[in-house]
């Protein structure tokens, strides 16, 4: 049986969202970023951003360029509807694979024994698990280039810290909400930071800016500090200063 | 050199219409708070709508124009001053190589900007030149002017200027201290007027989860924009809003002109600078033809809410825009060119 078509909903007078859930499902994201590929693929000459989110999708027109006679509601339902009619793109052939080196040294991972702890799980087996789960980008939103990341493996579930940090230092890998984020600036936060990477998450003068895109899975490897060094110091000398 | 900044003012950014596109790299347009605002300072000194402007808030800069240059300052009422005389607004103006142009605080609205012939030479980053300052990219070096800048122009700046204000001056001019201008100018078309502005506004999504207590006030109260209020958001202040239950919400896109509630009940308006995603409820949704209005309250300032729906939002907004589009033919028309 086909899945049921999501409802398509106003977002103030120049956007619409496309709700498909209002829980975290993986399949069911997988599917928002299908349909966000199609929908980018049509070149809809008025629409001029898609975001695909954990539960929905948001269409942002251009209100200089709006074309059709139809409602921007009634207009975005229609091209919803006729996109998951079709065949939609295979997500393993249009998202990237992503390998994201993370430091785990105490230094960098200030939650990670608490984590541990509260998973009834010595660190390594913490650090293993994390690496091993099969990640993949479900939005990237908050900061320029802030990944959400499904696929944690289930024995690490924590909850968001009752008390977020006021500053979590850019690349702190973190996780919560049986999700992980990557922090691309140094920005407050409430999740619980297991490590770092030396990767330059966002860049404005690299192209693409973003180290990860909705839809690419991600891989996360363990590494000792001497290679953090060396890969810090080299991302500081290919890159630019934004 | 072109323009040198002697004094920054409150804060001063580069602007263009935005960055469009990159949402899904949570990548936020940006651009001008008050674009209507910015696309007639443009229209003024015969730039298109997409050239940058500089946008002074509230507290204006002092700048020194190192050649010849036609600029227009329009938008919100700011003090402006050149020796001891008041600077011409709202309308064209050839400046003198060395003229020293000294704006002061804002007397009615919150930000005017200011245009000059071809437009500021800085890198274009991500297709705008629009500042983000979160991140630290756009406009100049992704930061404010600061005291000592300077801001390139047109490589001829000197001769665009001249030669553009020579076919403006064919419908007349006069020379006032120093400057030559003409002897009309740009009708205000964003300035709320009166106490109160009325900003119509569309329930938000998740506007039924808000009590009837909320939900009444918040269409029912004035609300003073906080001094907090940013170009990410406008805090507003008034009675607090509180949820039927605080169920959670999965982080979703958001838009220019959403309001959403953060658990301390104090409903934010996202403005230019927005998150691209949030997972605060969101209680309404301002009409886009009313953004450029609010982007002229400075805090302090006071709204009230009046309900629309999307039909009412989408008329209004065509509208406005017919009304932008027609002022600047005009304008266009004026200058000859």
């Amino acid at each position: 049986m086909a899945p049921p078509l999501p409802r398509v909903v106003q977002l103030g007078d120049a956007a619409v969202l496309v709700d498909f859930s209002d829980t975290l499902d993986l399949a069911v994201n997988a599917r928002i970023q299908q349909l966000a590929e199609a929908i980018r693929r049509r070149r809809v000459p008025w629409i001029r951003d898609v975001v695909p989110a954990l539960g929905c999708l948001a269409l942002h027109f251009d209100p200089e360029r709006y074309e059709p006679l139809l409602s921007p509601l009634e207009a975005a339902a229609a091209l919803v509807k006729d996109c998951l009619a079709r065949r939609l793109p295979n997500l393993d052939d249009l998202a990237h694979q992503v390998e994201v080196p993370v430091c785990h040294d105490a230094a960098f991972a200030p939650d990670l024994a608490e984590v541990a702890e509260r998973c009834k799980l010595g660190i390594d087996e913490v650090i293993r698990r994390h690496c091993a789960s099969p990640h993949r980008v479900l939005m990237v939103g908050f900061a320029p280039g802030h990944p959400y990341i499904g696929g944690l493996d289930k024995m690490l579930s924590v909850p968001r810290r009752t008390t977020p940090r006021p500053t979590v230092i850019a690349g702190s890998v973190a996780i919560a909400n049986a999700q992980s984020v990557v922090y691309p600036f140094t920005i407050s936060g409430g999740w619980s930071i297991i490590g770092r990477t030396p990767l330059r998450i966002f860049d404005a003068a690299r192209e693409p800016p973003a180290l990860m895109a909705p839809g690419d899975r991600v891989q996360f490897t363990a590494i000792g500090r001497e290679e953090f060094d060396r890969l810090a110091k080299a991302e500081k000398s290919n890159g630019t200063a934004a | 050199m072109s323009v040198r900044v002697l004094r920054p003012g409150l804060l001063t950014t580069l602007q263009d219409l935005g960055r469009f596109g990159m949402q899904h790299l949570g990548i936020v347009p940006c651009g001008a708070m008050d674009p209507v605002a910015h696309r007639i300072a443009n229209a003024l000194v015969g730039n298109p709508a997409t050239t940058a402007t500089l946008e002074c808030t509230v507290l204006g800069p002092q700048l020194v124009f190192g050649r010849d240059s036609l600029v227009a300052f329009y938008g919100a009422k700011f003090e402006a001053r050149v020796g001891g005389n008041a600077f011409p607004c709202n309308r064209p103006v050839l400046v003198r190589a060395g003229t020293v142009l000294a704006t002061g605080a804002a007397t009615r609205g919150a930000r005017a900007y200011l245009a000059i012939a071809g437009g500021f030479r800085v890198p274009e980053v991500l297709g705008s030149l629009s500042t983000y300052i979160p991140a630290g990219f756009g406009g100049l070096m992704g930061r404010a002017l600061k005291a000592g800048d300077t801001i390139p122009g047109a490589d001829d700046l000197g001769e665009l200027s001249a030669s553009r204000f020579e076919m403006i001056a064919r419908r007349g001019s006069r020379e006032v201290s120093g400057m030559r201008t003409v002897r009309w100018m740009a009708p205000e078309l964003t300035l709320p007027r009166g106490e109160g502005f009325a900003v119509r506004t569309m329930e938000g999504r998740h506007h039924g989860q808000f009590d009837a207590a909320s939900r009444d006030a918040f269409f029912g109260e004035s609300w003073r924009v906080s001094p907090d209020s940013n170009r990410m958001g406008y805090r507003l202040q008034g009675p607090q809003l509180t949820r039927v239950k605080a169920v959670e919400i999965l982080s979703e896109p958001t838009c220019l002109g959403t309001v959403q509630v953060p658990n301390d009940g104090i409903p934010i308006a996202l403005m230019a600078d927005h998150q691209t995603t949030g997972g605060y409820p969101k209680i309404a949704e301002i009409a886009g033809a009313d953004i450029p209005g609010l982007a002229q309250l400075a805090p302090g300032g006071h709204v009230r809410f009046v309900k629309c729906t999307l039909e009412e939002a989408q008329t209004a907004r065509r509208t406005a825009q017919g009304r932008v589009r027609f002022v600047e033919q005009a304008i266009r028309w004026t200058l000859g060119s």
